[in-house]
């Protein structure tokens, strides 16, 4: 069961990493932006396996603050490219 | 070569290559991007050398807080003076040489580690029930390392009195200038309302599972400055001037407690920073839980930045 | 039993890593941002929740079934709402901004 897990989760990196080369190589900002949450949810998938595989519950924590902390950075990247913030 | 090792292996050079990416990246913003995504990654390398604790930090503050802070600078950089402003020539190359001697520098140690590595792991798994923690990190940073984790969280306060001290005489103890983005009844209003319950309950858990689990103060109190971040950019609550009573208290109140919990020590348990046996893990956790509020607040203040406006009566 | 939960966890986790692999070949081949905003926060979050569904026999316990299915749907809620606002940028600043 645990390489099959593992094997799972080196399939879902190679997924992440071919999303994250695309992503990162087009030029424009509005691209960029959709890496944060593509990690969320691949990231997420990585951890999680990783922690079935090598039954460590901490792990799921893990993929937890990074669920939490993608959502945060893409709303960050947003926010910050955005040309109609203002100070109130 | 097992699935693991190659699973490893692809997991380094993605993270060389998002490295690479960033420091090729000829737009502050896109090198930002870049960095986000590597320390969020890292957090999985860290996972993978069964450093949880360690994860837990990376995803938070190299994922969350660090990424916050420098597009906060790539913000005032494109305001102050338009995005192509380029180094010298003969600075760019000093500081391309010196980074290489501290890579060299720190490739030289990692790669020629002494035959026997010093090690006291074994000692604090032996000693680690007489603290009643569960989790040897915990151990380790608040019982035989007590005084570096108390310096630690002085210099986070003396960084915040760093960013404060960019302030003008004119705005000092007025609001920072956190940039909010102002769009009513947008879908980030609906987020910035739904997500702090969610991650206040995370921060928490976080604080808790630390005497036990991997997790702890430091983890919690990022979660809970991250929440703040978003509600204050959403514009659901004002950014509070740095004047404010309950703020300052709020920064100070873990260290205190802390230094407070360490001098009592040096009268009931004859040490400075020692704790009275039995009463160890009800104390650290006081101590972890004071933590976390004043962190929270301290990192959120110091991604707010420094005071720009003053308080309109 | 044993075997039964294991096959369906290898069925599970299978058919979400097959949504994860579309998700990263709508990323590679669908022509602007708002379509491929729909391969990431959509394809990728149904992924997930077949990576989940297929963990849950592993998972320790009933509560750390419960927390797996929690992160899921904090994905998913944070899925929702990044893809509306990258959708704003892109509305706002044009495809290629």
């Amino acid at each position: 069961m645990a390489s099959f897990l593992f094997g799972a989760a080196g399939f879902v990196l190679t997924m992440v990493a071919l999303g994250l080369v695309v992503i990162l190589r087009r030029p424009a900002e509005v691209d960029h932006m959709m890496a944060a949450q593509l990690l969320g949810t691949g990231g997420v998938a990585i951890l999680l396996l990783l922690a079935a595989a090598t039954e460590t519950p901490s792990i799921v924590d893990v993929a937890l603050l990074l669920a939490l902390f993608a959502a945060f950075a893409a709303v960050a990247f947003v926010r910050s490219a955005s040309g109609q913030e203002n100070e109130v | 070569m097992t699935i693991l090792s190659v699973f490893d292996i692809g997991l380094v050079v993605l993270l060389l290559g998002i490295g690479a990416s960033t420091i090729a990246a000829r737009e502050a913003f896109a090198a930002v991007i870049g960095f986000v995504v590597y320390g969020l990654l890292l957090s999985i390398a860290w996972v993978r050398l069964s450093a949880v604790d360690v994860a837990l930090t990376e995803a938070a503050i190299g994922g969350g807080m660090t990424g916050m802070l420098m597009l906060g600078a790539v913000a005032r950089l494109r305001v102050a003076k338009g995005s192509d402003t380029r180094a010298s020539l003969p600075a760019r190359v000093a500081a391309g040489v010196l980074s290489a001697i501290v890579a060299a520098g720190l490739a030289i140690a990692i790669l020629s580690p002494p035959e026997a590595i010093p090690t006291l792991a074994p000692m604090v798994m032996e000693n680690l029930a007489q603290s009643g923690l569960g989790n040897p990190v915990a151990g380790v940073l608040f019982v035989y390392r007590a005084l570096d984790t108390l310096l630690e969280k002085v210099v986070l306060i003396l960084a915040l009195l760093g960013v404060w001290s960019l302030a003008p005489d004119n705005v000092w103890g007025g609001i920072p200038g956190l940039r909010v983005y102002a769009r009513p009844d947008s879908t980030l209003t609906f987020l910035a309302q739904l997500l702090p319950p969610v991650g206040i309950v995370v921060a928490i858990y976080m604080c808790w599972v630390g005497a036990k689990e991997p997790g702890g103060a430091f983890q919690g109190g990022t979660v809970l400055a991250a929440m703040w971040l978003l509600v204050m950019i959403a514009g659901l609550t004002s950014v509070p001037s740095i004047s404010q009573t309950w703020l300052r208290v709020l920064v100070v109140v873990g260290p205190v407690i802390f230094l407070a919990i360490g001098l009592a020590g040096m009268v009931l348990a004859n040490a400075f920073l020692a704790y009275p046996s039995g009463y160890a893990k009800p104390l650290i956790v006081a101590v972890e839980v004071a933590l976390t509020l004043s962190i929270g607040v301290a990192l959120g203040l110091l991604a707010a930045g420094p005071p720009e406006r003053v308080q309109q009566q | 039993m044993n075997l039964v939960l294991d096959i369906f966890t290898v069925s599970a986790v299978s058919a979400g890593a097959l949504f994860l692999l579309a998700g990263t070949v709508g990323l590679l081949r669908f022509p602007d941002p708002l379509t491929r905003l729909h391969a990431l926060t959509k394809v990728d979050n149904l992924g997930l929740g077949l990576v989940v569904l297929g963990l849950l026999p592993q998972a320790d316990g009933p509560f750390g079934a419960l927390k797996l299915v929690s992160i899921w749907l904090l994905v998913q809620l944070s899925g929702a709402i990044v893809a509306q606002l990258i959708a704003g940028a892109v509305r706002q600043r044009g495809p290629h901004g």
